[in-house]
């Protein structure tokens, strides 16, 4: 039942009998997939708090040309080796740290082994229509693939962008792979920005190795009118390190997914998170933890300030299968309603088959404490400032946990960068 | 005129009257203590200075030099000189006491139309009035109050009360959760903020406290008025005979 918001997102997608047959093969299985499923409904269990109807009510067309793009000023002070995705094009590629290999995904006829054994095969397009419809449609990304006993001090900095066109929205699928051999070290920063109306459906596949580190930080930042659906997902070997860090601010609605699958021993798996949101926006984060084999820990909080009329959804899950004894999962998903018009759906879900575990989980929602506002207020500080120096210690309690400091330091700004947009009294960078 | 001066003082919570015509005057450079049993209203007055939402002033005046405090805010009481060190300090996740007492310092020279301070010399500062209170240089790092002990929790209340030097301090239950020991160190860092031009209220149930920190004047308070004010002679008279006569008195 194909349906024609389905088709209309698939336009313009390359046809499944270009390229090689392996891709060939992977397009025509995921646009089957796409077309069976068609766009969520909120009767579908993984959607029913977000509302697609504003999205499948657009005719978007193919992006025009592409733009230079330049980082967000927060995180101008990064020192990082950039690759810039203008409307789903690479557009500039610096020279990468030793130990990196890089490939344009767009049309690759002759990309590598490594390549062809991994594109399509992480990010599922069965049970997910968007993802489906990415690894249809993509026309452009890179994979980059660390090299075994790499250490890749310098992060890389992926710099996404879209710009829409006047009159209509505009739909790019940017597709990204990155393969963190064994005992290979690297952090990669995804910055995903924007101007007008627009779809951005992205995919990013992971693998990590036996050993391997992969810090995987993501600022969602896109213009108020874009719709941003993105699916992460990465497969992690033995005693690997993910730390994965997310934090979103922009969009009109943004649906922000990470699936992960600890299949291996002793794997540390950090999945922390924060969302922004004022105005009408929606910001919807899901994710999913796979404890596939013994003793893992997965620690997962996430913070979120809804403003305004924003609603805010949260769904995770984490499941434990048999084999995974001695897991050791944390989950914790806070929100702080700064209007009584903001909204959140907070969704914790624990699935657990094997006995011997240590799972917690949690969601709260509050408003700021009367008697902390009085504290700051009696020392001085006046209530609007003080408001805002709560709700900025309120997402710094998430921010804290990205590993690599510089990369904290930047993410800090961008949130000190929101709150100075949004919240009156809210302290310069670093006040806090 | 006296530096604070409470007249006919009334206030209520949620319609019910808890102080029923307080009259306070408190010299500049004098130590005032309240002492009175469990209900009395001495946390309520407490507030009620400090300007906290939720207490209904219904009638009479609180003026600090001169200047009309039910008028103002919390924040532009404190601004002006009133400090109230807390019978509970509140934890602030995320807040570091650095930040705390930087914002709060800033707060004052912006209101005095001065420009913020030097970061360096107002860290030596901070750091010196730390180190006499036993105040770390890992607890100011940490967030406020958060994980902090009994102890730790009032010896941060007191050296935010030395770097923000206010006029008119109100130290509420002070003494509560204190061992001997933090009792001693937190009362020498009171007593060396004693000057002519400060004054102190000090609200406590026990007469302990009062060993350490030696008032000028002692008001007894209950059923939400001062029933008697006298020397130091009353606290120890308190300790012997207990509340019973004032909790009966009014009874």
């Amino acid at each position: 039942m194909s349906d024609k918001a389905t088709l209309a997102l698939l336009t313009g997608a390359p046809s499944s009998g270009d390229g090689p047959q392996w891709l060939a093969t992977v397009r025509r299985t995921a646009v089957e997939h796409a077309e069976r499923a068609g766009l969520p409904g909120v009767r579908t269990e993984a959607w029913k708090f977000t509302n697609l109807n504003a999205l499948k009510a657009l005719e978007p067309v193919a992006p025009r040309g592409t733009a230079e793009i330049a980082r967000p000023a927060s995180f101008g002070g990064l020192d990082a080796a950039e690759l810039h995705l203008s409307n789903g094009t690479l557009t500039r590629a610096d020279a990468l740290p030793h130990g990196v290999e890089m490939v344009s995904l767009a049309g690759p006829d002759d990309a590598p082994g490594w390549v062809a054994e991994t594109l399509g095969r992480i990010a599922d397009t069965d049970q997910h229509p968007f993802t489906a419809i990415n690894t249809g449609a993509f026309a452009g990304g890179v994979a980059l693939r660390i090299a075994r006993g790499a250490t890749v001090e310098r992060p890389i900095l992926l710099l996404v962008d879209t710009q829409g066109v006047e009159g209509a929205a505009v739909a790019t699928h940017p597709r990204v792979l990155v393969v963190v051999e064994d005992g290979a070290m690297a952090d990669l920063v995804e910055v995903h920005t924007g101007s007008g109306a627009y779809v951005n459906n992205a995919v990013t596949e992971l693998v990590i190795g036996k050993d391997a580190r992969l810090g995987h930080y993501k600022l969602q930042a896109e213009s108020g009118e874009a719709f941003h659906i993105a699916m992460t997902a990465a497969l992690c070997a033995d005693s690997s390190t993910y730390d994965n860090f997310a934090l979103s601010t922009g969009g009109r609605l943004a649906r922000n997914e990470i699936r992960a699958t600890l299949d291996g021993r002793h794997i540390e798996y950090r999945i922390n998170g924060g969302y922004l949101a004022c105005g009408d926006q929606h910001m919807d984060t899901a994710t999913f933890i796979d404890h596939a084999k013994p003793d893992c820990a997965s620690h997962e909080l996430y913070k979120g300030v809804l403003a305004d009329r924003a609603h805010g959804v949260f769904q995770g899950k984490i499941l434990v299968r048999p084999d995974a004894q001695k897991t050791d999962g944390y989950q914790m998903n806070r929100a702080l309603l700064l209007s009584r018009e903001a909204e959140i759906n907070s969704k914790p879900e624990l699935e657990i088959y094997a006995d011997d575990v240590k799972c917690s989980h949690g969601a709260t929602v509050g408003e700021l404490e009367d008697d902390q506002l009085f504290y700051l207020m009696a020392r001085g500080i006046s209530k609007e400032r003080a408001r805002a120096m709560l709700v900025a210690a309120y997402v710094d309690e998430a921010i804290d946990h990205i590993q690599r400091e510089p990369i904290r330091d930047a993410f800090r700004a961008a949130a000190a960068d929101w709150m100075q947009r949004h919240i009156a009294g809210a302290p310069a960078e670093g006040g806090v | 005129m006296a530096l604070l001066e409470i007249e006919n003082l009334h206030a209520e919570i949620d319609g019910k009257p808890i102080l029923k015509g307080i009259d306070l005057s408190i010299e500049a450079g004098q130590v005032h203590a309240i002492m009175g049993p469990n209900g009395s209203g001495k946390s309520t007055l407490s507030y009620v200075l400090a300007g906290r939402d939720g207490y209904e002033v219904t009638e009479g005046s609180i003026r600090l030099d001169g200047q009309d405090l039910l008028e103002m805010e919390a924040d532009e009481r404190a601004v002006a000189g009133v400090f109230l060190a807390m019978q509970y300090p509140v934890e602030l996740p995320g807040v570091t006491g650095m930040t705390f007492l930087r914002e709060a310092v800033n707060a004052r020279r912006k209101a005095a139309g001065e420009d913020e301070i030097d970061a360096m010399g107002f860290l030596k500062m901070v750091r010196a009035k730390a180190k006499t209170l036993g105040v770390t240089d890992e607890m100011l790092k940490r967030a406020v109050n958060v994980g902090f002990s009994g102890g730790e929790k009032k010896r941060n209340e007191i050296l935010q009360m030395a770097v923000l030097e206010p006029k008119f301090c109100v130290l509420d239950e002070t003494d509560s959760g204190l061992d001997i020991d933090a009792l001693k160190v937190v009362s020498e860092g009171v007593n060396a903020l004693r000057s002519a031009g400060r004054s102190m209220l000090v609200i406590t149930h026990y007469q302990r406290l009062l060993n350490h920190i030696e008032p000028d004047v002692i008001h007894v308070l209950a059923h939400g008025r001062i029933q008697k004010t006298g020397g130091k002679e009353l606290a120890l008279e308190l300790e012997q005979n207990g509340y019973a006569d004032y909790v009966e008195a009014a009874a």
